[in-house]
């Protein structure tokens, strides 16, 4: 066991976990946020993805000591001063069926748009295929960040 | 009016905090049904606040009950949409009735009954202002939470009114609204549940938490039917945060821990030996060999018209399969639970809550009245979570630890300590006339029985509870006979979305191409012509209407341009089926790219009658046609040595979205009462899959998956 100070949704927290710990089980377990989700534990699906230092990353396989003193945003983050453009453009299209992997494709997506403010379709594609959805809503992600992209609008 | 009969209406009185409640019990529906889950509920709670709320007794798994089910009472009730609260029920079925959340059934079972309780709640609510008015009741309308004079357009709040509409009879037989009235149903309302889906906000049940809870993992015997021989803890013991290490029933050891991570180090430290059983052997091989072993056995017959047997002319035959499996809904296995010696509770993500209760009071050892069920969200079902071993584990865990727990299902866990669809294995005969127009057609269906293998007796001798929803033959034939050979597999056998459907068209719908292309004849035209009459046909209960079918083709082939020129390389393929009374039809265009399909579109188009939400419909289409993809591409499980293969989605690959088909979902306008919508999406996409590959390719595919 070891003490961390990370940097989570702009406030310090400080945890006592096992070094290896990954970031996800840090996030729900120790500090409660659990919007971040559990899908594989192998960085295979993207739904416990978060911002480290502003890129997606997949916290199942990140180790709490790689994040240490870093900045690390996650969904109950992302729309902390107001919905986020992306949270919006979901509701908009009416985009979740179960929702569970949705709290890692909106970070995924909004990673994208940080760098990427207008993608094109096949970079939406590129962007968004490491995020499984067993509900298959492929379809209303892509038109949501499309709308996201282009102000709220269709 | 006259008041209801106590068996219809439990209680009407006034709440705690005065107002009118009233909860409904929903009879059961048809008799093939009583194992599998017809009899929902809802409850309406209106008070003094103005709030109106509804119990939705259906689990919701993306489905959109949380949202659809509580349209249909708001649209009679006259409510105001904007201030709706919902609660989700727990396991009550004294007050709720079965609960199951399956057969694509819940606005199917729950129309009229939601629509009655509209309806009696707005009537009685007319009748309270009425008297307060000292006006006829003629002269008063609802709307928008409000019962209106309308000749002084006086205006009086349902939550003003709801202690007082307590007090009166409930009317037995109120008037239902015109379908053409209808401000809410039929309306693409948005989901009440997104906004909790898009903040982190909305509670799964692998997100719920009681004070001083620990986790688990369970160390699973890794061969199907296999025991713990022993085990050593010492290691396992060492790790920080460990409380307790003990076996859980014959063939698991549960791990205990202040967290989730603790309980996964502790496992891998564990050191396990088992005893692997009667299974060790086993290959996917041999669950096909046990398919094809009992072909010839003894059928039960699902339907038969004519005499197949005495039939000359072209004969064609094919024998068709479909692999094993695996439901992987994104959130994996889990569920918390507290024991308390004299009573236990669960929360957890589950589509059948009081199957829950009873298992779990078993396990245990209390009366299920002793057993408290909270529904959480779930994430994902698909059917697996019909199953109740995710509770009665956590249940025996926290009896074993005394603590409350909640047991975690690794990705790997949920893949290979599961049940199945099962495989299946089908014969397929015909014998076409002159012209190439089938005058003899039967189908044999090979595969264990989901429902006997859990317990619950066929319907009729031999036939599995599930085949009369699912197994349905909707074309005229003069001589058509489908039977099914109830056989047993050591591979536990689950519900999964559309059930027998799936691989009953994908057999049959392939095989009416085989015999269209025989024939030298169109695939859409070859279809039209066997449901060119307007027919009823009776398959057990349901009544499936040549009409109904015939419209959803048309309007597939219609939206997707079937028969005009397509994109250089591009191939469709056409599908139809009905399932729990739904009938649906789809076109799959393709192009191969090394050898491999590539699926660019897919065009579905339903008839599940009155539709209620074509938003959730949109998405149950879209998301049944990718759903069903994966699976007819390239998901399966297999057995090597008693073991499961495949672990995570490296192995078993659901489609991501480079993969995913532009799907365009259309629905024929109806009034009829409404069907289905969750499953009937999933049997026609492996069929026009393939059909279109045989387009493309003149490769018949009759062995899933595509790309197996």
């Amino acid at each position: 066991m070891a003490d961390f100070s990370l940097q989570v949704n702009g406030s310090e927290r400080k945890v006592n976990v096992s070094p290896e710990t990954p970031l996800l089980w840090v996030l729900r377990d120790t500090l409660q946020l659990t919007g971040t989700k559990f899908g594989c534990g192998a960085g295979l699906c993207g739904a416990c993805t978060v911002h480290v230092e502003g890129a997606a990353v997949r916290s199942c396989s990140t180790p709490v000591s790689q994040v240490a003193g870093k900045s690390i945003l996650t969904i109950e983050g992302l729309g902390a001063k107001g919905p986020h453009p992306l949270q919006q453009a979901w509701i908009a299209e009416d985009v979740p069926q179960c929702g569970y992997c949705q709290s890692g494709q909106i970070m995924q997506a909004a990673a994208l748009l940080a760098k990427t403010p207008s993608p094109s379709e096949a970079q939406i594609v590129e962007a968004m295929t490491g995020n499984i959805c067993r509900c298959g809503t492929y379809d209303r992600i892509r038109k949501a960040i499309q709308r996201a992209a282009n102000g709220g609008a269709r | 009016m006259t008041p209801l009969s106590r068996r219809e209406f439990l209680s009407a009185g006034v709440a705690a905090g005065a107002g009118l409640v009233i909860g409904f019990y929903l009879p059961h529906s048809g008799s093939s049904a009583q194992n599998h889950g017809f009899a929902p509920n809802a409850y309406l709670r209106i008070t003094s606040d103005d709030k109106v709320t509804i119990v939705v007794a259906r689990s919701e798994m993306g489905q959109g009950v949380r949202t659809a089910l509580p349209m249909i009472l708001a649209e009679e009730l006259e409510a105001d949409w904007k201030k709706i609260e919902i609660e989700q029920a727990g396991a009550d079925p004294a007050l709720y009735g079965d609960q199951q959340t399956g057969s694509s059934a819940s606005v199917k079972i729950s129309w009229d009954p939601l629509r009655k309780a509209g309806a009696s709640a707005r009537e009685m609510l007319i009748s309270a202002a009425a008297l307060e008015w000292g006006v006829p009741r003629s002269g008063c309308r609802a709307e928008n939470s409000s019962v209106v004079h309308a000749a002084t357009n006086r205006r009086l709040s349902y939550g003003h009114l709801a202690a007082k509409a307590a007090d009166l009879p409930i009317p037995v037989a109120p008037p239902l609204k015109d379908a053409k009235d209808y401000k809410l149903v039929g309306t693409r309302v948005a989901r009440l549940d997104t906004p909790s889906k898009v903040d982190g906000s909305a509670v799964f049940g692998i997100d719920f938490r009681v004070p001083d809870m620990k986790y688990a993992l369970l160390a699973r015997c890794p061969v199907i039917g296999g025991t713990v021989a022993s085990f050593d803890d010492q290691e396992a013991k060492k790790i920080s945060g460990v409380s307790y290490v003990g076996k859980i029933g014959e063939s698991a050891v549960a791990v205990v821990a202040d967290s989730v991570w603790g309980a996964m180090e502790a496992r891998r430290a564990l050191n396990v030996t088992w005893d692997e059983g009667p299974n060790h052997d086993l290959n996917t091989e041999a669950v096909y060999d046990l398919l094809k072993q009992s072909a010839n056995g003894k059928a039960a017959v699902l339907y038969e018209t004519g005499d197949v047997s005495k039939v000359a002319g072209r004969k064609i035959e094919a024998t068709y399969q479909t692999p094993l499996m695996a439901h992987a809904a994104m959130e994996p296995g889990n569920c918390t639970a507290h024991f308390r010696g004299s009573n236990c509770e669960i929360w957890g993500p589950m589509q059948w809550p009081p199957d829950v209760r009873d298992a779990v009071a078993k396990a245990v050892g209390l009366d299920p009245g002793e057993v408290k069920i909270n529904v959480t969200l779930l994430g994902g079902g698909f059917g697996r979570r019909l199953d109740h071993d995710y509770a009665v584990e956590a249940a025996l865990v926290s009896k074993a630890a005394k603590v409350p727990v909640k047991v975690i299902w690794t990705r790997e866990d949920d893949m290979r300590f599961s049940a199945y669809r099962p495989a299946s294995y089908h014969l397929l005969h015909a014998v076409l006339d002159g012209s190439g127009w089938p005058v003899a057609f039967s189908h044999r269906i090979v595969e264990p029985s989901v429902n006997t293998q859990k317990g619950f007796p066929p319907v009729v001798q031999g036939v599995d509870v599930d085949l009369p929803d699912e197994a349905g033959l909707i074309y005229s034939f003069p001589n058509a006979r489908r039977d099914y050979v109830m056989t047993v597999t050591p591979v536990p056998p689950a519900y999964m979305r559309s059930v027998y459907g799936l691989e009953t068209a994908f057999a049959c719908e392939s095989f009416i191409d085989e015999l269209a292309t025989a024939a030298g004849k169109d695939p859409l035209e070859y279809r039209l012509h066997l449901l060119a009459k307007d027919e009823d046909i009776k398959f057990f209960d349901t009544t499936w209407k040549t009409a109904r079918m015939r419209g959803v083709l048309q309007l597939t082939a219609e939206k997707a341009g079937w028969g005009k020129s397509l994109p250089a390389g591009h191939y469709q393929g056409i599908a139809c089926f009905g399932c729990f009374g739904t009938y649906m039809a789809e076109v799959v265009e393709i192009s191969m790219e090394n050898d491999q399909p590539r699926v660019h579109r897919v065009v579905g188009a339903m008839d599940c009658g009155q539709v209620i939400n074509p938003n959730i419909l949109e998405q149950q289409i879209q998301g049944g046609v990718i759903f069903a993809l994966c699976n007819a591409l390239r998901c399966q499980i297999t057995i090597a040595k008693g073991r499961v293969v495949q672990g995570n989605f490296d192995e078993y690959q659901p489609i991501r979205m480079n993969e995913a088909p532009v799907v365009e979902a259309y629905f024929v306008a109806s009034t009829e009462a409404p069907t289905g919508a969750g499953e009937p999406p999933i049997p026609p996409l492996a069929p026009a899959l393939c059909n279109a590959i045989y387009a493309a390719t003149k490769n018949r595919i009759r062995s899933l998956p595509v790309m197996g």
